[in-house]
């Protein structure tokens, strides 16, 4: 029983890092998205010192992520990352490009184009793939005597793409959202006016991607169209719909935060949405939770640091956004 | 042209790959981040603005060296999942909690620290800069304690059952952390990164020294670096012989490769000093050795007896070849250190440490040499335990992913060739910012903004003009 309640406590604590993740990092991949969107040299400087000191923070959580599912869901991890082989390598690859750029783009004159270009390119690969890895997912991995079972290419879909595509338009709104509430002047504008296309292509994506996903497997038609289920899943969509309001009347109205935080709040309620499709399973459409979880020892042991650690961790985040806070000032960054 | 070799050996070759060029940047920013932290304590303590030049010099090399770190080593952390499927399904349940305790406890706290250290000192202030400052240092440790334990785990476990699936399970979390290689191994490392990182500061001081004898901020670094090699190189030889000893009680068939011993000796060991090992024929070729040393070094006893590689059945083996020869290119590095270190001191003791140009160039040819030692040992410690991941227990190929070797192929040349671009790159960047004098633009800032100034006392704000520190708006 105790073992069963600490797996699912887990489930909820990895959801939670993935989530983080999706939020901290998404936006500072579409800062990366938006990079060719401006030819103005000064602009991209500012818009890459509004998260030069944060950028590192936010990918840890990718790191989390990763070695957190090793750590309590190792069967999983075991299934999972060579099912996504091909996505997961293109995305650690991108990492690379766009994360080695924050620093050498200072470092070169000739070649700063090329960093730009990489800072671009990086961020553009590692947000298909996450996206694409998250439809191959929810398209279900297949599974036999522990091991994964199916080929190299399986993850290919049009489902699998269309997930990317829609992940990665999503980033670049969480980026110009972002970039609108840190930037101020003719940048903050353009940003601003960029927002627009990027917020309603999302929301055109996102209600693809929902509508397709209840067709993925029959399990999750039943979680969401189910009489009783779905009292309780419809509230999902609801939200989504004030979330969109709130974020093209805070456009209209050229808010700074609202646009960004109702941004957000689209991802969380697409995340929580994905959560109502996969439950119990941590891998659809066989794996679940329970059967994934690594023993009680490991769970426990791991549990005690978490809840020590976690909190810390929020905390001096949190302080980290605090000390960098307000508007970015053109002059700043130590380059 | 891959296509002759099986998933195994692809995984294999990928793994030590990206393993290797990760693992040079860690040993960069361990000692480059706690050295940082002593220029900034020593700065804060004295205001002598030499320090305060030195840190912004070092801090800008740290974040380039820091980024390529963070980049290599997420590509570490999935690679796990992605070729060693099935080992990480075994041994999970053990080495993963130690991962993601290395994530909570030192990845979170390098990360979230470095943006303070690197952009806000305007911010924050003196003194939780140097709060900043210190905790990436102390990161950097946390992490290597954390992922040695994990490794030292791999090479000698204890602490743990089989359930029926064939996982490792934890029993005793105690013993696990605190597997017998564990202790000596962080020791080692952690004074091997000090060591690498010395050489680094001591060859750039070097250099500068070369160019102009008088320049203060060169002067100091190659001071301080040269203390450095002069007490950590003893230390770590030392460190590295108990190393061995301990080696030799849990990895005996590691010591017998290291050492080239294919036979057995029941009255004294020698210690062969060079030689090429013929693992066909089981004999080392043309050996250099002197009697009875092995059994001194390893047993502190002239005549003990020594088991060789034929009390070891063959499938058992490692690869002699490689770890005879690597284990040896560390240890002579590690005399050299050790030679270059004491030069230092008799020229120091002569009053002549500024003033000696053989010694500065020995130094400078000497900058390279911690990272191959780095790569030397380990490649000495890895290779050493094949054929097995988890030592005795869990064999490299019952480990694999079910993974097809195009798959492994096609990501192992896409990494090959994005490493070699764009860590080649950075390197170059490093190499560049390194061959820049530390003061250089402090000229023309003294030129331009003080002309009436004698060199030499550039007032800080002035530095701080130079080196765009940030600025708050408004302060
Ligand atoms: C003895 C030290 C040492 C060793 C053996 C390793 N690492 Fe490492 N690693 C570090 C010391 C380090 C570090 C000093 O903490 C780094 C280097 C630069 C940095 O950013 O942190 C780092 C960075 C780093 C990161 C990025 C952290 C971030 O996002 O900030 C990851 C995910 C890993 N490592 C994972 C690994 C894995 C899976 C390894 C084994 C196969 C490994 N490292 C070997
Ligand atoms: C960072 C320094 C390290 C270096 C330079 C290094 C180097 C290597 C090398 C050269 C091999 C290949 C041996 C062979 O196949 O003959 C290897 C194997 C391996 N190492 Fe390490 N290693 C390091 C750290 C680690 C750590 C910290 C871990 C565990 C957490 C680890 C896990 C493994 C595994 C699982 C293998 C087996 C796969 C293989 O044979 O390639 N290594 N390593
Ligand atoms: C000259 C004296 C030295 C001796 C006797 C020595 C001894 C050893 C031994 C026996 C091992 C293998 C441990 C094992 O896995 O069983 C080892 C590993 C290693 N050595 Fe050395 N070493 C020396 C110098 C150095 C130097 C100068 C450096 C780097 C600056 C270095 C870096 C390493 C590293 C990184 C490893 C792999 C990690 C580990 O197992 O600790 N060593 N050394």
């Amino acid at each position: 029983m105790l073992g069963l309640e600490l797996s699912f406590i887990w489930a909820g604590i990895i959801a939670l890092a993935v989530l983080i993740y999706v939020i901290l990092d998404g936006f500072d991949l579409g800062v990366g998205l938006l990079f060719p969107l401006t030819k103005d040299e000064q602009e991209r400087n500012v818009m890459m010192n509004s998260i030069s000191p944060i950028w590192d923070g936010n990918e840890t959580w990718l790191v989390l992520g990763g070695g957190g599912l090793f750590a309590v869901f190792p069967l999983a991890y075991a299934v999972v990352m060579p099912a996504l082989y091909m996505p997961i390598i293109l995305m650690l690859l991108g990492l690379i490009f766009r994360g080695v750029a924050f620093e050498y783009r200072w470092r070169t004159k000739r070649w700063k184009p090329l960093w730009d270009l990489a800072f671009f390119g990086g961020s553009l690969v590692a947000a298909l793939c996450q996206g694409i890895a998250l439809g191959a997912l929810v398209q279900g991995i297949e599974i036999e005597n522990r091991v994964y079972a199916g080929g190299w290419w399986d993850w290919l879909t049009p489902f699998s793409l269309l997930t990317g595509v829609a992940v990665t338009v999503g980033y670049a709104m969480l980026g110009a959202t972002w970039l609108n509430m840190k930037l101020e002047g003719r940048i903050q504008r353009h940003m601003r006016r960029l927002a627009w296309p990027f917020a309603l292509a999302t929301l055109v994506f996102m209600a693809l991607v929902s509508l397709w996903t209840p067709f993925q497997q029959a399990e999750y038609f039943g979680r969401w169209f189910a009489w009783p289920a779905m009292l309780f899943s419809g509230v999902v969509p609801v939200l989504v719909v004030l979330a969109s309001l709130g974020l093209l009347q805070g456009l209209r109205r050229q808010m700074d935060v609202r646009p960004f935080l109702c941004a957000q709040s689209l991802f969380i309620l697409g995340f929580i949405g994905i959560g109502i499709s996969f439950y119990p399973n941590i891998v659809p459409p066989s794996l679940t939770i329970a059967e994934a979880a690594a023993p009680d020892e490991s769970l426990l042991f791991t549990l005690v640091g978490t809840l020590v650690l976690l909190p810390m961790i929020l905390g001096y985040t949190a302080y980290a956004y605090w000390v960098f806070r307000g508007k970015v000032d053109p002059e700043e960054g130590y380059h | 042209m891959l296509d002759a070799y099986s998933a195994e050996t692809l995984a294999r070759v990928q793994f030590a790959f990206t393993v290797s060029f990760h693992i040079i940047f860690p040993a960069f920013s361990i000692g480059l981040a706690s050295y940082l932290a002593v220029l900034n304590a020593l700065w804060l303590r004295t205001r002598d603005e030499t320090y305060f030049v030195l840190f912004n010099y070092w801090k800008k090399i740290f974040a380039v060296a820091f980024g390529m770190g963070v980049v290599s080593g997420v590509v570490m952390s999935y690679q796990f999942g992605t070729n060693w499927a099935a080992f990480s399904d075994k041994a999970g349940p053990v080495v993963g909690p130690l991962m993601a305790y290395e994530v909570l406890s030192a990845f979170f706290l390098e990360a979230g620290f470095l943006g303070i250290m690197l952009f806000g000192r305007r911010r924050v202030g003196d003194g939780l800069h140097m709060f900043a400052t210190a905790m990436v240092a102390f990161g950097t440790l946390l992490s290597a304690t954390w992922i040695l334990s994990v490794n030292s785990w791999m090479q000698t476990p204890q602490g743990f059952a089989m359930n029926d699936v064939g996982q490792f399970i934890p029993v005793d979390w105690w013993a696990i952390v605190f597997s017998p290689s564990f202790p000596y191994r962080l020791l080692h490392m952690v004074l091997a990164a000090y060591l690498t990182t010395a050489l680094v500061v001591g060859a750039v001081g070097a250099l500068h020294l070369l160019r102009d004898r008088q320049d203060r901020p060169s002067r100091r670094m190659f001071s301080m670096a040269m203390w450095m090699l002069a007490v950590v190189t003893p230390l770590q030889i030392v460190a590295g012989d108990f190393h061995g000893i301990n080696t030799l009680e849990h990895q005996p068939a590691k010591v017998m490769a290291m050492e080239g011993h294919f036979d057995s000796h029941e009255n004294g060991a020698p210690l062969i000093l060079f030689g090429i090992p013929n693992q066909a024929e089981k004999r080392v070729d043309y050996a250099i050795q002197i009697p009875k040393l092995s059994s001194l070094i390893l047993k502190h006893n002239l005549n003990a007896p020594l088991d060789g590689l034929d009390t070891i059945p063959d499938e058992d083996e490692p690869p002699v070849a490689i770890v005879f020869f690597s284990f040896r290119i560390m240890v002579a590095l590690g005399f050299a250190m050790l030679g270059l270190g004491l030069w230092g001191l008799w020229a120091r003791y002569r009053r002549r440490l500024y003033d000696a140009p053989m010694l500065h160039r020995a130094a400078l040819v000497m900058g390279p040499t911690g990272f191959i030692a780095v790569l030397a040992g380990w490649i000495t410690t890895e290779v050493g335990r094949q054929p097995f991941t988890v030592y005795g227990l869990l064999r490299t190929s019952d480990s694999l992913a079910p993974v097809a070797a195009p798959a492994v192929a096609t990501s192992l040349i896409a990494f090959i060739v994005v490493y070699f671009f764009v860590f080649g790159a950075g390197t170059y960047y490093i190499l560049r910012m390194m061959g820049h004098a530390v003061v250089p633009e402090s000229r023309d800032a003294l030129r331009k903004e003080a002309p009436t100034r004698a060199a030499g006392t550039t007032p800080v704000a002035q530095y701080d003009a130079r080196t765009k520190e940030p600025r708050h708006a408004g302060s």
